[in-house]
């Protein structure tokens, strides 16, 4: 791999500082944070670990002290302090930055370890596996577009993960394997990029399947590049600038081989990735100017279809009660919430009952549920039973990561609710007009 | 002091998964929410979950001499829960359950470490209020706020915490278990301990229940901005207000650097060239009182040459109140650092306040908006700062000592909310002489013999 030789915001974090001045401890963040909200301790909250990193720069503690990694991993990145701060302070930065210090200094595979050997209950393995095939972009070597081998850290921690591991959903034909490249509508409104994400690709084909669909019926021609490749977000959330760069170069690459107009998300953190953290992991490269012009062509689905184009109003009925999950990513980065919620309403026999919090993190927050589980098992619990008062058919949510959360958590804590994305209601009501 | 032996007895006591000794988890307890203080870090942090553990932690304490620092949510502003002598912390933030509501005695039976926002939302099935509301009632515990006698935005009307307090449990620093006070209205037994209590600040007792009391909400309300060109205008406005009999339940007002740092933040179309204004709303019971009431704010606001935007629906008000929430944030973006003051003066002296608050920003070169609880008197001025300004450091001081000092002059207070911890130890002997602090050092001496209870705060011990 080609080391980034430009410095970013990443490679020193005496950058941080001016973002960790910012806190004023006010401690807003702490009514917001689900991970606080569980613990109760101060080092889970954004408040806490910014006072480590000011011990840090202060030398009071060492960055590789092995708490310290522990409790700055302890994070789901889900930006909810963000938006209860008064002082604007980006945790994200802060929170990213000193985990790509950890790494910088011990490597990878020691905060691998670290963290995954908290992985201790096998009860885990399982819902691990769906997440490891998730995240295969961190957890797989990528060998070709077909062959994928697991990482040699796995072994140690699992031996089930070994060499012949091979992620089931893997196996089969991926998304981006049996769609066409490029689906040309007869009178296009507009050429949109769509960006499946690892997710859509290995875990929820259908998912782009009803993408496809429903901009088909908009007519807009869809380019699904094959050699896009994953966004980033999980590597970068393990402090893995250098491989984040690295993907996110190639994505760009991929972006200019062709020349749509738009690129389409149905995933909170792919969309932010490409949109909001692109800008900044380049910053001071050459692919820097690139990276914001693309990014100011970002949409989510929702807000691609409400506000960018003239868009075909659903008008197949859908009988089904349906409650709305805000993926965080997705409300609390690319600051999209009204539009699905517009889009669902808009579907005739729909009935939207909100839950008490619909924003409240799910618990997923990239490996999070598998290295602290005990924390995530009791987020996801809070959700579910937040999800099950409302007594919907349906959990609604925008984006796979959540609703791989979302299952696995209606599945152990009983909840008799299906889990789909924004695009499959409408797919539906479209479909039901057809037929009838 | 604390060696293995004081966290093996630590973790008998409270369990081992409520007790803290790595040094990464012990960091995070260094501070509170004030800023230029010293931050130490903890020698171990406990979760009580219940009084008898903090009756064994207070004999194990006294044997070894170990200094107590019990710790709400840590928003303090003026130093309460830092461990100054390193010591234990006591966190209550798994001492958290609503005991009991009863809405026949009006009251709430509650341990400490329960959040007021989360109090707020329990008695509201009820139809019941607990008014006091700090800015940090979201995070801050109702234990924190007792021991700090809180304010908030509801203070000319409603009173504050101390208002609201009926009784209490405490361990008492020589391991005692101390309840007095309960749910009735009338109580003259013995001395008046909860007003001993509440304001404590964490140095006479640990509290351990509390019982507060609740009245039922009011179910109108009606919100206005006005604004002034004359700091004078909006001054009389205030004390107008009052004069005509109107004692609305939030009295706010903003200076200009205020106002012009919030439209410049939040853009919600205020007028930058004006020099202060008026956040008013008015509550009650019944239609037409509050009606009558908010008619004549209009027309004493009128008297006084001031213009004004009246809510008509709730999406309105949010709007008017979205100006005052948006105060502290946009302050807080323009400078890396936020000192924020609560000078407090009688209502009369309101504008001879601002208008020295201006004239020290001048003189000392600092930015500083003034915003506050206009109705109570109580000002924020917020100074914002660079820490790393050393020279702007040495202003930031002078400007603070003689806000106090204005603030005495005119027959005001030191703190009208945020308290004294270890923020304004030095000036307290400026505001109650003497012979007020020797009555204060007998008093903690009488109570707390060993001084192991959060050490260094509000009472200074030494000269
Ligand atoms: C953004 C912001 C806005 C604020 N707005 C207001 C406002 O409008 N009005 C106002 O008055 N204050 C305000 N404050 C100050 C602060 O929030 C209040 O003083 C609050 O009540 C403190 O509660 P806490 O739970 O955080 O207590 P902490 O800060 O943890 O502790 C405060 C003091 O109480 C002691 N203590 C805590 N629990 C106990 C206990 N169980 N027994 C004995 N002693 C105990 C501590 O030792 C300490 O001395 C604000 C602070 C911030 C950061
Ligand atoms: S990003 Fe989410 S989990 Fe992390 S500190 Fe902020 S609120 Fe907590
Ligand atoms: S809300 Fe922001 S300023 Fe306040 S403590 Fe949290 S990170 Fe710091």
């Amino acid at each position: 791999m080609t080391m980034a030789s430009v410095k970013t915001f990443f490679d020193d974090i005496e950058t941080l500082k001016r973002e960790l001045i910012r806190c004023m401890k006010c401690g807003n963040c702490m009514s917001v944070c689900p991970i606080y909200n569980i613990e109760k301790k101060e080092a889970s909250v954004a408040r806490g670990k910014i006072a480590l990193g000011e011990a840090v720069l202060k030398d009071e503690i060492n960055i590789d002290d092995e708490t310290l990694v522990k409790l700055i991993f302890n994070c789901l990145v889900c930006k909810s302090c963000m938006m209860a701060c008064p002082s604007g302070v980006r945790f994200d930065r802060i929170i990213l930055g000193l985990r790509s210090a950890i790494v910088k200094k011990k490597g990878l595979p020691f905060v691998k370890k670290a963290l995954f050997g908290l992985l201790k209950n096998p009860e885990f393995f399982d819902k691990g596996m769906k997440a490891f095939a998730a995240m295969q972009g961190l957890f797989l070597k990528s060998e070709g577009d077909k062959k994928r081998k697991p990482k040699g850290f796995l072994k140690a921690i699992n031996p089930r993960l070994d060499e012949k591991f091979i992620v089931p959903e893997l196996s089969k034909e991926s998304f981006r394997d049996k769609v066409n490249e490029i689906i040309e509508a007869k009178e296009p409104q507009c050429s949109a990029i769509f960006f499946t994400g690892c997710s859509v690709n290995y875990l929820y084909p259908q998912v782009g399947d009803d993408l496809i669909y429903v901009l088909q019926r908009n007519n807009i021609t869809v380019i699904t590049p094959k050699s896009q490749n994953c966004c980033g977000m999980p590597v970068m959330v393990h402090g893995d600038i250098e491989t984040a760069i690295e993907l996110a170069k190639r994505n760009i690459d991929t972006f200019e081989k062709s020349n749509a107009q738009y690129i389409i998300t149905v995933c909170g953190s792919c969309g932010s990735a490409l949109k909001h953290e692109y800008p900044i992991i380049l910053e001071g490269t050459d692919y820097e100017e690139r990276a914001k012009k693309w990014s100011g062509k970002v949409y989510d689905i929702s807000s691609f279809l409400l506000k960018v184009i003239k868009f075909e109003k659903p008008k197949g009925k859908v009988e089904l009660k349906v409650t709305y999950h805000d993926s965080c990513h997705l409300k609390k980065s690319m600051k999209v919430f009204n539009e699905p919620r517009q889009l669902i309403k808009m579907i005739p026999g729909i009935k939207l009952i909100e839950m008490k919090k619909p924003d409240a993190c799910c618990g997923s927050g990239g490996s999070y549920h598998l290295t602290h589980s005990d924390t995530a098992l009791k987020i996801s619990k809070s959700k579910v039973d937040d999800i099950k008062t409302t007594e919907a058919d349906a959990v609604c949510t925008g984006c796979p990561a959540c609703m791989m959360e979302l299952f696995e958590g209606l599945h152990r804590f009983g909840g008799n609710c299906n889990v789909i994305h924004t695009v499959n209601l409408l797919a539906q009501s479209y479909r039901a007009e057809n037929q009838s | 002091m604390i060696d293995k032996t004081f966290i093996e007895k630590c973790r008998n006591i409270f369990g081992r998964d409520n007790v803290l000794t790595d040094k990464a988890e012990l960091i995070a307890y260094s501070y509170d929410a004030t800023p230029g203080i010293p931050r130490e870090t903890p020698g171990v942090v406990v979760f009580p979950e219940n009084t008898k553990q903090i009756q064994e932690l207070i004999f194990l304490a006294r044997q070894t001499k170990t200094p107590i620092y019990p710790r709400g949510a840590g928003t303090s502003l003026s130093g309460g829960p830092v461990p100054l002598s390193k010591g234990v912390v006591i966190s209550f933030q798994k001492m958290n359950k609503v005991i009991e509501i009863d809405p026949d005695n009006l009251t709430a039976t509650v341990q400490p470490g329960v959040i007021i926002a989360d109090l707020n939302v329990a008695v509201s099935k009820h139809g019941l209020l607990y008014p006091p509301d700090p800015g940090s009632m979201a995070t801050a515990t109702v234990g924190g706020s007792v021991a700090e006698n809180s304010g908030g935005l509801r203070g000319l009307k409603y009173g504050v915490t101390k208002h609201y307090i009926m009784g209490m449990e405490v361990v008492m620093p020589t391991g005692e278990v101390f309840r007095f006070g309960g749910k009735t209205v009338k109580n003259v037994t013995a001395y008046d301990f909860t007003h001993l209590f509440v304001g404590s600040e964490g140095t006479l007792g640990i509290i351990t229940e509390i019982i507060c009391k609740l009245i039922p909400a009011p179910k109108y309300r009606k919100a206005m901005i006005a604004f002034f060109n004359k700091l004078e205008e909006a001054g009389k406005t205030v004390t107008d207000i009052v004069r005509n009999h109107v004692i609305p339940a939030t009295l706010e007002i903003m200076d200009k650097v205020t106002i012009q740092t919030v439209e410049n933040y939040a853009k919600v179309g205020l007028p930058t060239d004006v020099e202060a204004l008026l956040l008013i709303e008015v509550d009650g019971m019944g239609q037409d009182s509050v009606l009558w009431e908010a008619e004549k704010c209009v027309e004493i606001i009128k008297q006084n040459n001031g213009s004004y935007k009246i809510a008509e629906t709730d999406s309105e008000r949010d709007s008017l109140w979205a100006a005052r929430r948006a105060a502290l944030p946009a302050l807080a973006q323009v400078k890396p650092s936020t000192v924020l003051e609560d000078a407090t003066v009688p209502r009369t002296k309101l504008v001879e306040m601002l208008i020295a608050i201006q004239n020290i920003a001048k003189k000392y070169n600092l930015m500083i908006g003034t915003f506050g609880h206009a109705g109570d008197g109580n000002l924020h001025p917020t100074i914002l700062v660079d820490p790393t300004d050393k020279d702007e450091m040495e202003r930031l001081h002078k400007a603070v000592d003689e806000i106090f000092e204005i603030a005495l002059s005119l027959g005001g207070t030191l703190s009208g909310e945020h308290g004294i911890g270890v923020a304004k130890i030095k000036y307290l002997k400026n505001e109650i002489g003497r012979s007020g602090v020797d009555t204060m050092r007998r008093i903690k001496q009488a109570l707390d013999p060993d001084n192991i209870l959060n050490p260094g705060k509000l009472v200074p011990m030494e000269d």
